[in-house]
């Protein structure tokens, strides 16, 4: 599952062009804002996947 | 005597009471007193990883960019992020090879992969030319957050002062262990008070958080998003990721990163940073709010004092007092990790260099002495320091240039000699200091450029510069890196 690390560069990378409006406003936030927590809060989910899925983290091979 | 300046000296003795007896039951030698002889656990770890999300910046830059700048402030909280991301496979390599070498810097790391001690000193000297700066705007920081927060009790001159008199008393005395049970109260405090302040600051004024962004956007349509130019997506984009690369290239990160008891601590650490940081949201809430309630009107850099106006317009004098005691909390918790990281690169990759015969109790006894020195040579260009401003502009970006050289080397057959990684780091300090110097920006370098071109980081041609040369001269020096020691691309 590590390959969900890079969910939130491509957010980056494409969803920033889409993202970058005010409206509509998303819980009280600018577009943008809100954009930018969600994909903060994600990075946070996503990390806890790659943790929890992580071979390294069961005993595994660090190398 | 007013009650702020009541909490901020009270803020100032538990800090350094709890500084100094950390050094309780431990024989400080350089291992110990520079990495905690590799024994903290996931808190103390997280929270000197966490003293780059909460410094002085975070009081004057965060809620600043948000006062004059709007939509742009928002990177911030994207960079952490992706760093974090970083984290989560870069550290535990960096945290087992320190361990396995008996690393105590990063200059350390430098002359251990690519054996070659010439590195180590080139890292040493770009990398006390970076943290000095940081040091500085930590202190100037402090200066005008005591200032204002003191009600003028304390003038900013000697507020500098007190705050590098007590980090240098308890760095000298416990080192990174002093670092470690400070930042345990800056955080609290921070902790507690941005978030009131963030939260308390949008109602009083606006009647809540979404009311004050409608108010904003309706008086300054546009400001909440990146503009068509200048600061546009591009340059949001690229900055962000250059700066994610930095994030963990300075050598008071890889300090954090050698004290750690197991390599598990970063993996953890990389799920709950970035909801950690999301704090900063809070900073940022308070330079919205200073937008339509600060009159008159804050310009220019006088924009970073935004919160620190808003609360003295707001509260009274105890809580500006808290407010002044965490501010000083984040000047002399990032303070001291610099301090501490300068004194021993100095003194094990400079001075150790010079003088090879140096025993260990010598090069650890240098290394406490010379804290109260680089914090002279630091409080010098606070109150002298004109050139220092391009310094620090430049600072993040020439720790940035060791980012190839780090990650190359952990691939099972690293791609890059020695002889590479040496002028490529050199290539790219190069443009960085003429870039900066000269204040070039992409638009200026290549005018004839289209407009999404011209909007990119400036650091992105400096990183380009680097892995050109790196790789040019690797391959011109293929033979010569047959001699590195196998170990040495473990």
């Amino acid at each position: 599952m590590k390959w969900l690390a890079a969910l939130p560069f491509l957010a980056l990378i494409m969803g920033m062009f889409f993202a970058n409006r005010t409206e509509p406003f998303v819980l009280g936030m600018p577009f943008i804002l809100f954009w930018t927590v969600l994909w903060v809060v994600l990075t946070s989910v996503i990390m806890f996947i790659v943790y929890k899925t992580d071979p390294v983290n069961r005993g595994g091979d660090p190398r | 005597m007013n009650s702020a300046l009541i909490v901020i000296l009270l803020c100032l003795l538990l800090s350094i009471y709890l500084g100094v007896q950390a050094r309780r039951g431990k024989t400080m030698n350089l291992e110990q007193w520079s990495t905690g002889g590799r024994s903290f656990g996931t808190l103390f770890v997280f929270l000197l990883s966490a003293g780059e999300i909460y410094t002085t910046f975070t009081f004057l830059g965060g809620s600043g960019w948000a006062y004059g700048k709007g939509g742009p402030t928002f990177y911030i909280l994207w960079y952490g992020a992706l760093a974090y991301i970083l984290s989560y496979w870069l550290l535990p390599a960096i945290w087992r090879y320190a361990k396995e070498h008996n690393l105590l810097s990063q200059s350390d790391f430098f002359i251990a992969k690519y054996n070659s001690p010439a590195l180590g000193v080139i890292v040493s000297i770009i990398g006390i030319i970076a943290m000095i700066p940081y040091l500085v705007t930590q202190l100037k920081g402090l200066g005008a957050i005591m200032e204002i927060a003191s009600y003028g009790s304390i003038s900013a001159t000697a507020a500098v002062w007190i705050g590098v008199i007590a980090v240098t008393i308890y760095v000298m005395a416990s080192g990174v262990h002093g670092t470690a049970w400070t930042a345990v109260l800056k955080d609290g405090l921070v902790l507690v008070v941005v978030v009131f302040l963030g939260i308390y600051l949008p109602v009083h004024y606006y009647g809540g958080i979404g009311q004050m962004f409608h108010a904003i956007d309706q008086a300054k349509p546009g400001y909440l998003a990146l503009p068509a130019k200048g600061n546009s997506v591009y340059w949001f984009i690229s900055t962000v990721l250059l700066t994610a690369l930095g994030f963990y290239t300075w050598p008071h990160s890889f300090q954090a990163v050698y004290t750690a008891k197991n390599e598990q601590t970063f993996r953890r650490n990389a799920i709950v940073f970035p909801l950690y940081q999301l704090i900063l949201l809070f900073v940022f809430f308070v330079g919205f709010a200073a937008i339509l309630t600060v009159n008159p009107p804050l310009k220019g850099s006088a924009g970073d004092n935004s919160l620190l106006v808003l609360s003295v317009q707001t509260f009274p004098k105890w809580v500006v007092g808290l407010i002044g005691a965490s501010g000083l909390l984040c000047a002399i918790v990032p303070g001291s990790m610099l301090l501490m990281t300068s004194a021993t690169m100095i003194s094990k990759n400079l001075y150790k260099v010079i003088n090879p015969r140096a025993s260990e109790q010598s090069v650890s006894r240098l290394a406490h002495y010379l804290v109260p020195v680089v914090a002279l040579i630091a409080l010098y260009f606070t109150f002298n320091g004109q050139t220092i401003v391009a310094l620090l502009l430049m600072g993040y970006s020439l720790v940035t240039q060791f980012f190839p050289a780090i990650v190359f080397s952990f691939m099972k057959r690293n791609p890059i000699t020695k002889y590479g990684a040496i002028f490529g780091i050199l290539a790219g300090e190069v443009v960085v200091a003429y870039t900066t110097i000269t204040s070039q920006s992409v638009a200026t370098l290549m005018p004839f450029m289209p407009q999404w071109v011209k909007d990119l980081n400036i650091g992105i041609v400096a990183m380009v510069v680097n892995l050109v040369v790196t790789f040019v001269v690797s391959a011109f020096t293929r033979n010569a890196a047959a001699a590195v020691k196998p170990a040495a691309r473990a």
